[in-house]
């Protein structure tokens, strides 16, 4: 049945994904330009990051094979500026949740994958800028990159890369706990755990022994090394191919996991 | 069937231990509106929900528009409008923004979408706020944009949930019109609210529901009849026994006149309404009586359980039934003994 006022909407004929991912795409970066709190992890923070860890660490720490403690230090911080930022992910989709958007979202002629993939589209903008932030401020302070810029680049699309399996973990997160407070401690708390037990500050070869186990497997440490294998030279192939498979895995795990809870989200 | 916009049969859907949909039927011809009314907890939402797709029923079936909501939800989509009883609009988008973006989403092209979206702001009274961001808006205007998002497909059956809960009257009047305009138009609207008036202001068919099934259904005027008519409303001046006045009446009423006796009030249940007003005032003067205020008026949904169910809302228990929860309220307005 077909009434007058339906005239609108072309019926029959499929929404275009595309189209839909990139209208999601761009009412996030408008919220990242405009809510204060979001443009504050996207440049005041990463830029603290680079100076507080740098100064706070280079005079106690000796990095193996580096003249400069922040040409080590660099890839490290970039991973968790990434994994902060992505906490917000989480809190935004939670919001969606309580405020009905989704609601709203899922009763549109759109997939359910497009809300998500534009939100992720969206973040992977923001760390496009956020590691480049990080670089030049970085660079003010000595940093260098010393294998290249076919490496350089590759460094960039890597933690670019790292930041989606964090966006869509978020993602996952935010849909599983609902409300926006709980999922941006969810977010931030592997992070945090993470790092302090990855190579981002300190060689895993200096850790105890019980723990040198675990920080060989951590995602950060894996992904980290890579990068900086990427920025510092040296044998590439081995980290590169680690750092890709930990982030296929992430990702083949909470896509999934993002899309079916999308599905069944609801407001109440 | 070809001409039904929504029919729904049997519908069934749990939560837990919580039975929200108890067997639900429904049916809305294409271009009508069906006014579903019930208290807070009925099956309102859920009903609503169902039909646009966000939940799936354990039981029953639902067409809209002539597809199976469970079967072929994107058809559905794209023929649906949604406003649900949240306003969900971006607060960081401009009220142009957000509508100009909905309707990205349903396939608009940019242009198309900015000009439905200037539309529908000058409809709703937005136009002055439209480039404002919606966080500047007061809970009415960012409800009205709510409702605009709903509209911008032009959809032919449109589902509103409880859509003027929290806006101010002149609001209020402004969204009526936009309703008749839209079913003068051919839009079918499925509406829930709280409040008979606005069942009988804008549905052509009104269905109650309370616990998840349907207590009664049909037209306004026929569900006025069969909820005894209008209410006579009776002041006592302090001194006088309000049980003098219900007896004066009672001869009137299509039912018994309640009397809260400690607030000198009482509520006859009248067929008539107006006409019936010259013979009150004769009764009133033969028998001596005063009245300190005298109103007619439509029942309330209070009483229109009274009248369907012999209990008043959310008392009926159909799963457990001689619950403890009957005698757990004390109801404001006792029953005259007779």
């Amino acid at each position: 049945m077909t009434t007058a006022a339906g005239t609108a909407v072309p019926l029959g004929r499929h929404v275009a994904t595309v189209a839909s991912i990139a209208t999601i795409t761009g009412r996030n970066l408008r919220r990242l330009l405009r809510v204060p709190t979001l443009l504050v992890f996207a440049t005041v923070q990463p830029v603290l990051f680079v100076l507080l860890f740098t100064y706070a660490f280079s005079g106690a720490i000796h990095a193996p094979g580096t003249a400069r403690y922040i040409d080590y230090l660099l890839p490290g911080i970039v991973v968790l500026a990434i994994g902060f930022g992505a906490s917000q992910t989480g809190v935004a989709i939670a919001e969606d949740l309580t405020t009905g958007m989704i609601d709203r979202f899922r009763s549109l002629p759109i997939t359910a994958a497009a809300v998500l993939a534009g939100r992720v589209a969206a973040d992977a903008l923001r760390n496009l800028f956020v590691v480049g932030l990080m670089i030049a401020a970085g660079a003010a302070i000595g940093f260098r990159f010393h294998a290249g810029p076919a490496a350089a680049l590759a460094a960039v699309a890597l933690a670019v890369a790292a930041g989606l399996a964090f966006s869509w973990l978020n993602l996952a997160l935010g849909l599983a706990v609902r409300d926006p407070e709980s999922a941006g401690l969810a977010g931030l708390f592997p992070v945090i755990i993470l790092f302090f037990t990855s190579s981002a500050l300190v060689p895993v070869a200096t850790m105890p022994g019980w723990l040198q186990a675990f920080a060989k497997a951590n995602p950060i440490t894996v992904i980290t090394d890579a990068l900086r294998v990427l920025c510092l030279g040296g044998p590439t192939i081995r980290p590169a191919i680690e750092a890709t498979a930990w982030i296929a895995a992430l990702l083949a795990v909470t896509v999934p996991a993002a899309i079916t809870g999308y599905r069944h989200a609801t407001s109440t | 069937m070809a001409d039904a916009a929504i029919v729904v049969e049997g519908l069934g859907k749990r939560f837990g231990p919580v039975l929200a949909l108890d067997g639900v039927d429904l049916q809305l011809p294409a271009g009508s509106v069906l006014g579903l009314l019930g208290p807070n907890g009925a099956g309102k939402t859920t009903t609503v929900r169902i039909l646009a797709t966000l939940l799936k029923p354990d039981r029953g079936r639902a067409r809209v528009a002539g597809f199976d909501v469970a079967e072929d939800p994107q058809a559905v989509r794209r023929r649906i409008g949604l406003s649900g009883q949240y306003a969900a609009v971006d607060p960081f988008l401009t009220g142009t923004e957000n509508l100009v973006m909905i309707g990205r989403l349903y396939g608009l092209a940019r242009r198309q979408a900015r000009q439905r979206a200037g539309e529908l702001t000058e409809r709703l009274g937005l136009a002055g706020a439209a480039g404002r961001l919606v966080r500047t808006y007061s809970g009415g205007m960012r409800r009205r944009l709510d409702v605009a998002a709903s509209l911008l497909a032009a959809p032919p059956v449109l589902f509103l949930d409880e859509p003027t809960t929290g806006l101010d009257p002149r609001g209020r009047l402004a969204l009526w019109q936009v309703l008749s305009d839209l079913t003068a138009q051919g839009t079918s609207v499925l509406l829930t609210t709280q409040y008979i008036e606005e069942a009988e202001r804008l549905a052509g068919t009104i269905v109650i529901i309370d616990h998840g099934q349907v207590i009664a259904s049909g037209t306004p005027g026929q569900l006025r009849a069969r909820a005894g008519g209008d209410r006579l409303d009776l002041q006592s001046p302090p001194g006088q026994d309000p049980r003098q006045l219900a007896a004066a009446l009672a001869a009137l009423g299509t039912g018994e006149p309640a009397i809260d006796e400690e607030a000198g009030r009482v509520v006859l249940p009248v067929a008539d309404g107006p006409g019936i007003l010259p013979e009150v005032a004769g009764r009133l003067a033969a028998a001596g009586l005063q009245v300190s205020g005298l109103a007619l008026r439509r029942p309330t949904l209070e009483e229109a359980f009274l009248a369907f169910t012999g209990q008043p809302p959310g008392r009926i228990q159909p799963e457990a039934s001689g619950s403890p929860a009957a005698g757990a309220q004390p109801a404001r307005t006792a029953r005259s003994p007779r």
